[in-house]
């Protein structure tokens, strides 16, 4: 008996350590040889290692491009793959399959003719079936894309993804047509003038058909399921681990791509990033609000504007309070509060406080200006005003006291946001009661789409380089206005501009509209963001995006590193 | 003994299904989609997206076609990265998180068992007090706090080990030791007591008396007997510490499953969701058992059925 017991706990115990070994399979090292495109022959040494070591904060969700959603996935795949055109280092589209384009006399019919030379990372050319093929994956009902509504401009995508629409599922009838093997032919709705910039996100990207059906199941779950025609491949792909990126020999600029390997970590904690950038481990790090001031006189700190702007939704068919139908009332809240000491003080990390819609240096118009800099900017604290507005509206609603809930996010940064909104307004405005209600992000979406609530704190990224990203969200029932503001006159100015062929017309459109929100107080804009982190003196030349992907890596190198 | 196993599998099975069906109608009612985007999308694209993944069938349905593929081991797709299985994102992130807790779990309870008898043996000696209050100071301070100050120490300031990563042995100790910490104070205080305890008990004279070196009396009776405590408390830190520490794994940047089952629940991962809620209860019903059967091992009056009569 006394044999059999310990028999019996050994049997455990190694059956315990086989789950165990079983388990950690995964994490052994590769022994074998790296696979991927980038065993080319190296004719010439650099003068110092072309390795750029980063971090990530999340695993990579899809490198499917027709299917990828979020910033990971954008980033990794326009590093690794490529459009018709890419964005250049000033963000303007540059050639990238597409050797050059031509358009009709309205704009809306593209002619794109492809590069002999863009070739996948398996050595075949890249036709324009690539394009055809993806374009329409991403819109059929089995496999239709998160991100689908992106293609919006193209004709028919609406219609396509549409239940009920007659061409509901049609993808065949999508405005893509492939003329000849290097020839590409899209058929716009309404002229686009940002559509070239749109090509450059990864929804649009070439698949190459009969690679992915041979694929199945397990294309592009992982490095080696995946063809790959931008600057670099993806050479090792370690779940939840990180990620290297090689230099991609067949690549046909790959003449301008310096960095030979870029190994990617991912790390979710900003202390463990920082103190990985002190040991040297990586070569970039963000920094969240609480080290900026540690680092506020480092030499390698930089700060840098984003083109996302965070406002405050204004709701005007709230069931709990009509105060905020009244413009005065808006108006007087957007003037209550001290935009650049929230930024300072709350934010610290490079964002600008927001006095508009659409973002600063994000678009220039056919002036060449910046949007930004032509329309300037509405509203502002101003004390004196927002008690005079305030007492105004309060005699317009007949009311003496107003009582409103913030819906705002459950993070830390955004309840101490919550908290000094509820601060200057009570302080500011005799009468006003502000609540709090924060919520987790996916409740808070929710609440904001039925429209469950009286003023929320809201932000938008672009999705395109242009300014009608921001603006056509307001229009009179738009499934993004979620705040009951209606103004004929802004869904004219919107609608029409759809249409314009003539681009200073649409410019001036668009300005004009941005006047009109502000001029109803539709909401309240905060900050643009911005973002604050290290990055080593030695690395040039990185290139940041206003949309789409954040960066780019091909015209990226080291110099100088000790 | 084969038939009480049975029975206990048999009851684990019904279990699961109780959780899983709990889990389910639980998890319908959390608000929102799983869409990463959804702000973006329009109602009809909404609706689209959620027809394609079957999640505007009524509630039973999903129900019923859930259980379908569970019968058949299937855990299902998860929404946070495409076209991944929840099986195949439980299976990558099992191993570093078991390994790390597995080796924190051993770790910590040869340290805790050494100190505690030792502790016990020379009651109320320096020895005693020190290793009490490194316990309380173990129970006291959160694994993370330790995590981090070993990380900027031992890590940043000395270059002794790695700041963090997955990559070899070396990449283990910093984080194994973090967990450690806790198990380290808990099996300690736990030991020390159960062995004062026995050491004044009259079988313990008897066995003295009798003419048995105090070495074998320690060793066969006491730590043995002071063992079955400690068995119970191991089972549900193991749970705890093999299954991931969401908090030692972010700082030490390890790709394991301790952030998978808080993010599915904010992102409405509904397979992950169910996948991990499954998998945890599954190890805990198991390492359930196994500590019965060790019960008896260790114990031979506490042996359920069969054995020798």
């Amino acid at each position: 008996m006394k044999k059999s017991k310990w028999s019996l706990l050994l049997t455990l115990v190694l059956v315990l350590s086989m789950f165990l070994a079983a388990c950690s399979g995964g994490e052994k090292k590769e022994t074998g040889e790296k696979k991927g495109g980038n065993e080319g022959d190296k004719t010439e040494k650099p003068a110092e290692p072309q390795v750029l070591n980063i971090l990530d904060g999340e695993e990579i969700p899809s490198m499917d491009s027709s299917q990828a959603t979020d910033s990971v996935s954008f980033e990794v795949m326009n590093n690794v793959m490529e459009g018709l055109y890419r964005l250049d280092k000033e963000n303007k589209p540059t050639p990238g399959v597409a050797l050059s384009h031509d358009t009709n006399e309205d704009g809306t019919v593209y002619t794109f003719k492809l590069n002999p030379e863009a070739k996948w990372s398996d050595g075949s050319k890249v036709t324009a079936n690539d394009f055809v093929y993806s374009w329409r994956k991403a819109l059929h009902p089995d496999t239709l894309s998160e991100y689908a509504y992106i293609m919006g401009p193209v004709k028919n995508a609406n219609a396509i993804q549409t239940d009920g629409d007659p061409l509901f599922g049609k993808v065949e009838e999508l405005g893509v047509k492939a003329v000849d093997e290097s020839t590409l032919e899209v058929t716009l709705e309404a002229p686009a003038p940002y559509f070239l910039g749109l090509t450059g996100f990864a929804t649009f990207y070439p698949q190459k058909e009969e690679f992915v059906k041979a694929q199945g199941d397990k294309y592009a779950l992982e490095a080696n399921t995946l063809l790959y025609n931008g600057p670099f491949v993806l050479n090792e792909w370690k779940h939840n681990e990180g990620w290297q990126y090689k230099k991609n020999d067949n690549y046909w600029d790959k003449d301008s791509v310096k960095l030979d390997e870029i190994n990617v970590k991912i790390v979710k904690d900003v202390a463990t990033s920082v103190n990985l950038y002190e040991t040297g481990q990586t070569d970039i790090t963000g920094l969240s609000m609480e080290y900026v001031d540690q680092y506020k006189d480092h030499e390698d700190l930089y700060t840098r504007g984003e083109a996302t702007v965070f406002f405050l939704r204004l709701n005007q068919n709230s069931k709990n309070s009509d105060a905020l139908k009244n413009a005065n009332i808006r108006k007087a809240i957007d003037m209550a509060y001290d935009k650049q000491s929230m930024v300072d003080v709350l934010l610290n990390n490079g964002s600008t406080p927001a006095y508009y819609l659409v973002p600063g240096e994000f678009t220039p118009g056919p002036d060449g200006e910046d949007f930004r800099k032509t329309n300037g900017n509405f509203g502002g604290y101003d004390l004196e005003k927002a008690k005079e507005l305030w007492a105004a509206g309060l005699k317009e609603l007949g009311k003496e006291s107003v009582e409103l809930e913030l819906l705002n996010y459950d993070s830390d940064g955004a309840k101490k946001m919550g908290e000094f909104f509820k601060n200057q307004l009570e302080k500011n405005l005799p009468g006003i009661k502000v609540s709090i209600k924060a919520q987790p992000f996916k409740q808070k979406l929710e609440l904001e789409s039925k429209g469950e609530y009286d003023f929320s704190y809201a932000g938008w990224g672009p999705d395109y380089q242009d300014p009608m990203t921001f603006l056509d969200m307001f229009v009179t029932d738009g499934a993004h206005n979620q705040m009951g503001y209606s103004n004929p006159a802004y869904d004219k100015l919107i609608n029409d501009a759809k249409k314009e062929m003539d681009q200073e017309k649409r410019w001036e459109m668009m300005l004009e509209a941005e006047k009109v929100l502000f001029e109803d107080q539709a909401i309240s804009p905060l900050y643009q963001r911005g973002v604050t982190g290290l990055q080593k003196p030695y690395v040039k030349d990185l290139a940041h995006h206003l949309f789409g992907a954040d960066v780019s890596y091909k015209w990226a190198y080291i110099e100088g590193k000790q | 003994m084969l038939r009480y196993i049975t029975k206990r599998v048999f009851a684990m099975f019904l279990t699961l299904l109780i959780i899983a069906t709990i889990t389910f109608f639980l998890m319908k009612l959390l608000p929102g989609s799983p869409f990463n985007n959804q702000e973006k999308l329009t109602e009809s694209q909404r609706y689209a997206l959620n027809e394609k993944y079957g999640l505007n069938d009524p509630v039973p349905v999903q129900y019923i076609n859930y259980l379908g593929k569970l019968a058949q081991g299937d855990l299902g797709y998860t929404f946070q990265f495409d076209g991944r299985t929840v099986n195949s994102m439980i299976a990558n992130g099992m191993g570093p998180s078991a390994t790390v807790g597995f080796e924190a779990l051993v770790f910590g309870t040869l340290v805790g068992l050494v100190l505690g008898i030792a502790a016990a043996l020379k009651h109320n000696s320096f020895i005693d007090y020190g290793a009490m209050v490194m316990a309380v100071f173990g129970i006291a301070i959160p694994s993370f706090v330790f995590a981090g100050l070993l990380q900027y120490y031992v890590g940043v300031k000395l270059g002794w080990l790695p700041v963090a990563f997955w990559n070899g042995p070396e990449y283990h100790i910093m984080p194994a030791f973090s967990l450690s910490v806790g198990v380290i104070a808990t099996v300690a205080r736990f030991m020390r007591t159960e062995m004062l305890e026995i050491l004044g008990t009259d079988y313990i004279l008897m066995a003295r008396s009798k003419g048995i070196s105090k070495q074998a009396v320690i060793i066969k009776h006491c730590v043995r007997n002071s063992m079955i405590p400690i068995i119970t408390i191991l089972g549900p830190m193991a749970i705890g510490l093999i299954t991931g520490s969401l908090v030692i794994e972010n700082i030490f940047a390890i790709p394991g499953i301790g952030e998978q089952f808080v993010k599915s629940i904010n992102l409405n991962d509904y397979p992950v969701i169910m996948g991990t809620t499954l998998f945890y209860s599954f190890l805990i019903i198991v390492i359930i058992l196994v500590v019965d059967i060790l019960y008896g091992i260790i114990d031979p009056r506490i042996r359920v059925a069969g054995g020798k009569s």
